[in-house]
């Protein structure tokens, strides 16, 4: 097996589990359209980081987590509703990054590579970036796991029980825009929120427990990254939309398991009536 | 700790609160205090104030003027008026009890008992009725062991013969909790029997008293039943004051003048 095969297996293994956990509760907390908030954010990251010529993953991140906390707080502001503060941040850091790009002349931005990610040149740093942040985010997660289920089910209820619920959002909210930054590499800001929701949502259907489906997702994250990945290989395919497109698949394979059950199970009750009406 | 010598521990108590929203004065100088083992229901129609009245006294909302007092260490168990599911969460009513704290399973079992909704621990959140989950959300407020208990509208959407048996559910809680009880009510006429003071609110407290029982209210007793007359009582309002257009409140007799002005204005 090639060495850049090897990593580009490696981070998305590493970023698959990390992203199971992180998207049910993206899931859970409504936050689908925050992600995507935070995803459009990184181009201006890329751009940043090449003007004040700092390392590109770090401006990346800055610029992540200073639109999550701006979205925050502009949220609780109430003067919008969130989803048109939401849609005015995003589009609007998508377009100024697309602007610095094209001010700075001599940046030469692989767009496509950004937009889609580029898994086969993931490097040495790049995988070290990945497996800390999967390490040290699964360990915050299982401190505030926790709360963050209670915030889910209530906020309020949370908040008189004594969870800081303001300080357990922002640490989401910054594990989350961590993690775009971090998993950009491998499916591009356009794709990085399908890597995170389409496993989930598919636990979804296979789950009794929060914790089961944040498994669940796990392992259907890494099941199509590696499906993805060889395919991508064998067929001469880009990798990241071909690792959507497995997830979507399993949906899909979910989705119509559950319409056979629902019209067997239909089509099964007129027999007992009959049985039961002699 | 405000204990006076002789009364029950008051565990909360609000003096001269007042909250603004958009210019307009939500709660307008408003007293309520809760002792231990007290069962007091606040009353009033719906935007009276009452739900920004409890997030007060919770401390969710802080009030513009006034003081809250809570007791040191002041457990209080909250049951809310809505809680929405979501049916992206896979969660079972067991793990919805255990959410804050890990309990025993005789603790689980019990709790659910005492109120009324035993052999539902494994059913999802999402799945039980809504008369279910009052009682579910009780039994998490219980299983906190409250000094404080604040229901919001225990029984929204809740048929009368099951409203008096949550009615029975929370007395029996407070003799076995020993805890005080604020229960929040739209219904401005029949409340709990057991409550010790009805304070119905209109943005500021309009009356306060005691609660008269209906048990011997022939015509009460045979639309529902004695089971029913014994736990709920009427509260009869003894207002001095009425109120105008803006809800702001005027001397009866100057409203009265007014209504028949407007009454005669628009009659013509």
């Amino acid at each position: 097996m090639e060495d850049f095969f090897l990593r580009a297996l490696l981070g998305g293994a590493g970023v698959a589990l990390i992203a199971g956990p992180v998207g049910c509760l993206v899931l859970w907390r409504r936050m689908v359209y925050f992600g995507a908030a935070l995803a459009h954010s990184t181009l201006l990251g890329v751009a940043l980081a090449f003007v004040l010529d700092i390392n590109t993953t770090l401006g990346i991140l800055a610029v992540c987590l200073c639109l999550g906390f701006a979205l925050v707080a502009l949220e609780r502001q109430h003067l919008w509703p969130s989803d048109t503060v939401l849609g005015v941040l995003a589009h609007a850091t998508l377009a100024l990054g697309l602007l610095v790009i094209a001010f700075v002349k001599a940046l030469r931005v692989d767009l496509m590579g950004y937009l889609f990610g580029d898994i086969l040149a993931i490097g040495n740093a790049d995988l070290i970036y990945i497996f800390a942040l999967a390490v040290i985010g699964l360990a915050i997660l299982a401190i505030v796991w926790r709360p963050l289920l209670s915030m889910t089910v209530d906020e309020e209820l949370a908040a008189i029980e004594g969870v800081p619920v303001i300080r357990v959002h922002l640490v989401f909210v910054s594990l989350l825009a961590v993690l775009i930054a971090v998993a950009m590499k491998v499916v591009g800001m356009l794709l990085i929120l399908a890597l995170l929701i389409i496993p989930a949502a598919t636990a979804r259907r296979l789950s009794k427990s929060p914790e089961q489906m944040a498994i669940v997702a796990v392992v259907l994250g890494e099941i199509s990254v590696i499906l993805g990945l060889f395919g991508s290989l064998r067929w001469d395919l880009p990798s990241g939309p071909l690792i959507v497109v497995v997830a979507m698949g399993f949906f899909i394979a979910v989705l119509a398991a559950s319409w056979i059950r629902s019209v067997s199970a239909r089509t099964r009750r007129p027999e007992s009536e009959i049985v039961s009406n002699p | 700790m405000i204990v006076s010598e002789g009364s029950p521990e008051r565990l909360v108590e609000i003096r001269n609160v007042t909250v603004r929203a958009g210019g307009r004065e939500i709660l307008d100088h408003v007293d309520l205090s809760v002792s231990r083992g007290e069962i007091v229901t606040l009353i009033g129609l719906n935007g009276a104030g009452k739900s920004t009245l409890a997030r007060v006294l919770l401390g969710l909302t802080a009030p513009d003027e006034g003081e809250v007092h809570r007791i040191p260490g002041l457990k209080i168990g909250y049951s809310p008026q809505h809680l929405q599911r979501d049916p992206a969460l896979p969660i079972s009513v067991r793990r919805f009890l255990n959410l804050d704290d890990r309990h025993h399973e005789t603790a689980l079992k019990q709790v659910l008992n005492d109120v009324g909704a035993a052999g539902i621990l494994d059913t999802p959140l999402s799945d039980i009725s809504g008369g279910e989950l009052h009682r579910v959300l009780l039994a998490r407020s219980l299983l906190r062991h409250p000094d404080l208990l604040v229901l919001d509208e225990p029984l929204a959407g809740v048929d009368v013969t099951s409203q008096s048996d949550l009615y029975r559910v929370i007395g029996d809680i407070r003799d076995r909790y020993h805890c005080g009880v604020l229960l929040v009510s739209h219904d401005l006429h029949v409340v709990m029997a057991a409550t010790d003071r009805v304070v119905c609110l209109n943005h500021h407290v309009c009356c306060t008293g005691h609660p008269r029982s209906i048990t011997s209210h022939p015509q009460f007793v045979s639309l529902f039943g004695k089971q029913v007359a014994d736990v709920v009582a009427v509260y009869a309002h003894s207002h001095d004051h009425a109120h105008d257009a803006e809800g702001h409140p005027v001397p009866l007799d100057e409203a009265e003048s007014r209504t028949r002005a407007a009454n005669a204005s628009g009659g013509d």
